[in-house]
């Protein structure tokens, strides 16, 4: 094999964003990649918040390969047998330039390893990389199969399990408290359906989550992104959680339960589930971000934990995206100063901590522990569907004052101390 | 409880099944293993028991997520060698 200048290992959104920059500035790029193509392997929700991301890769979003952009957001509130929806509509959100997409990414990563292509990157598939080429602590190069390839740096996508990062020692194996598994069918539906059952204009397109009872207690929860001719259904669940839940539940059951919900029933009903698939999540936060450099060695994406969730909005690739841009332009710097060192793609670091990456990651450091929190997963959702059913109701008998209603609802089950203390915790998370 | 199906949403995918297996279970380990979580939290239901009541596993099913590399210290866990394993068309 050729001496590259760099060596990507992952062709998802950080590498081959990494791979793209590098590509346009002339630098030698080799993405590795152990799927039969890019996105092979890749999973997301999902949806994508372009704004963060759209000048890093500049040029090439009018022609991007992205599903619907989202016009209406809606929040469901899960009880065992009712729910209660929050919906936006907002004309904000169905103007050009549309702020969010929902996105598909074997269709989308092909397309991205496609233009880096263009750019002069090269990619070889069907490769899984099983060892880094090391001198001492330093990173020479990376080792698949038979074949040992020198490089000057190494970046390590290869997404949320990183075993490139674990082997440079830049971060251990990740921990059930911190790591969600999120299970999802692609359900097949024609534009029309789609559009029809959502009330959406053609082109537009719908987020939801589900959080409640769907979970029986344990943190995470649903989400239904509507694609172009296709519905992505999915759920949450911690993997600590569900570990220690009593009865014993399987995540795959709990999938199917939320499907089987009459609140998701109708609105797939018809559909051909066409992939079902399953992909961890960190959820650590801050907190959990590896180290994100070391000698002849950077960490981006997933792979590096970056990805924040703050119970609203759930967000990973644009933060791929940007790590992955970000590392190509420490790289560049590194390669016009001819140095490799962990001082010199340290860079990196600084880059991300300038950005959206590590400052939103910093502004919403309490999100995790604010989300971690069984009542927010159960009591509070089944409260809200449990007054709002007293509330609408009317039977036989006189009917009894609203606020005495809900408030004797909810000491039923609250301290008024734990109220005001969950209370407290989401102003200092949001 | 609804029914699940898990064969029929596996057969939905493309999986090109490895001859070298990529996860190894320590046979020892996990008949004194009294959770064996392995069993309920993996979405693929890659871990079952067999008819000895002995922790086995269907590779042939994994959707390469980690889930159970992450809830058992004890499981030796690879991804499947290149161009093997899942390849998703929507992912």
């Amino acid at each position: 094999m050729d001496n590259f200048d760099v060596i990507v290992v992952g062709g998802g959104l950080a590498g081959l964003s990494a791979a793209y920059t590098l590509g346009k500035a002339g630098i030698g790029v080799l993405v590795v990649e152990r799927g039969d193509y890019s996105g092979a392997k890749n999973v997301t929700g999902g949806r994508l918040y372009l704004n963060p991301v759209r000048k890093l890769l500049p040029d090439i979003w009018e022609q991007a390969p992205l599903e619907r952009f989202v016009a209406k957001e809606c929040i469901v509130m899960m009880g065992e047998d009712s729910s209660t929806a929050i919906e936006l509509t907002s004309r904000k959100f169905a103007q050009k330039p549309y702020h969010s997409y929902t996105i598909l990414r074997a269709k989308f990563d092909q397309w991205l390893a496609d233009k880096v292509m263009e750019a002069g990157g090269i990619i070889i598939t069907k490769n899984r990389v099983d060892e880094l080429i090391m001198d001492g602590t330093k990173v020479r190069g990376i080792i698949a199969g038979e074949d040992k390839i020198p490089a000057n740096v190494v970046l390590a996508a290869d997404g949320v399990m990183s075993l490139v990062a674990e082997k440079a020692g830049l971060h251990q194996r990740q921990k059930p408290l911190d790591y969600a598994v999120a299970i999802k069918e692609v359900i097949e539906l024609s534009p029309q359906i789609i559009e029809q059952r959502f009330n959406l204009e053609p082109g537009e397109g719908t987020a939801r989550m589900y959080a409640g009872a769907i979970t029986h207690g344990m943190f995470g929860g649903g989400f239904l992104y509507t694609n172009l001719s296709s519905v992505s259904l999915g759920l949450v669940v911690r993997i600590k959680d569900l570990m220690e839940h009593k009865p014993s539940l399987e995540a795959p059951q709990l999938f199917e339960d939320f499907k089987q919900r009459p609140e998701i029933k109708g609105l797939i009903a018809g559909g051909e589930t066409i992939e079902y698939s399953a992909h961890v999540i960190p959820e650590e936060g801050i907190s959990g971000v590896s180290k994100l450099y070391g000698d002849g060695i950077l960490v981006a994406g997933d792979a590096a934990g970056l990805a924040l969730n703050t119970g609203i909005t759930v967000r990973g690739m644009e933060f791929a995206i940007a790590s992955g841009v970000f590392a190509a332009q420490a790289i560049i710097t590194a390669t016009k100063n001819k140095d490799f060192s962990a001082q010199s793609l340290s860079e990196y670091e600084r880059l991300l901590k300038n950005s959206f990456v590590l400052k939103d990651m910093a502004t919403f450091k309490n999100a995790p522990r604010f989300l971690d929190n069984p009542r927010l997963m159960g009591l509070y959702p089944q409260a809200v569907c449990d007054t709002l059913e007293k509330l609408m109701f009317i039977g036989e008998q006189p009917k009894s004052r609203l606020v005495g209603t809900a408030m004797s609802e909810m000491r039923k089950k609250l301290k008024l101390t734990q109220l005001l203390k969950d209370g407290y915790n989401a102003f200092r998370s949001m | 409880m609804a029914d699940l199906n898990i064969k029929a949403k596996l057969a939905k995918d493309t999986i090109k099944a490895d001859a070298e297996r990529h996860i190894k279970v320590n046979a020892e380990k996990c008949k004194v293993c009294k959770e064996r979580v392995c069993l309920f939290i993996c979405p693929a239901r890659v871990y079952t028991l067999n008819k000895d009541g002995e922790v086995a596993l269907e590779l042939d099913g994994c959707l390469e997520c980690g889930t159970c590399r992450i809830a058992c210290a004890e499981i030796e866990w690879h991804y499947p060698r290149g161009g093997y394993g899942v390849q998703y068309k929507c992912g």
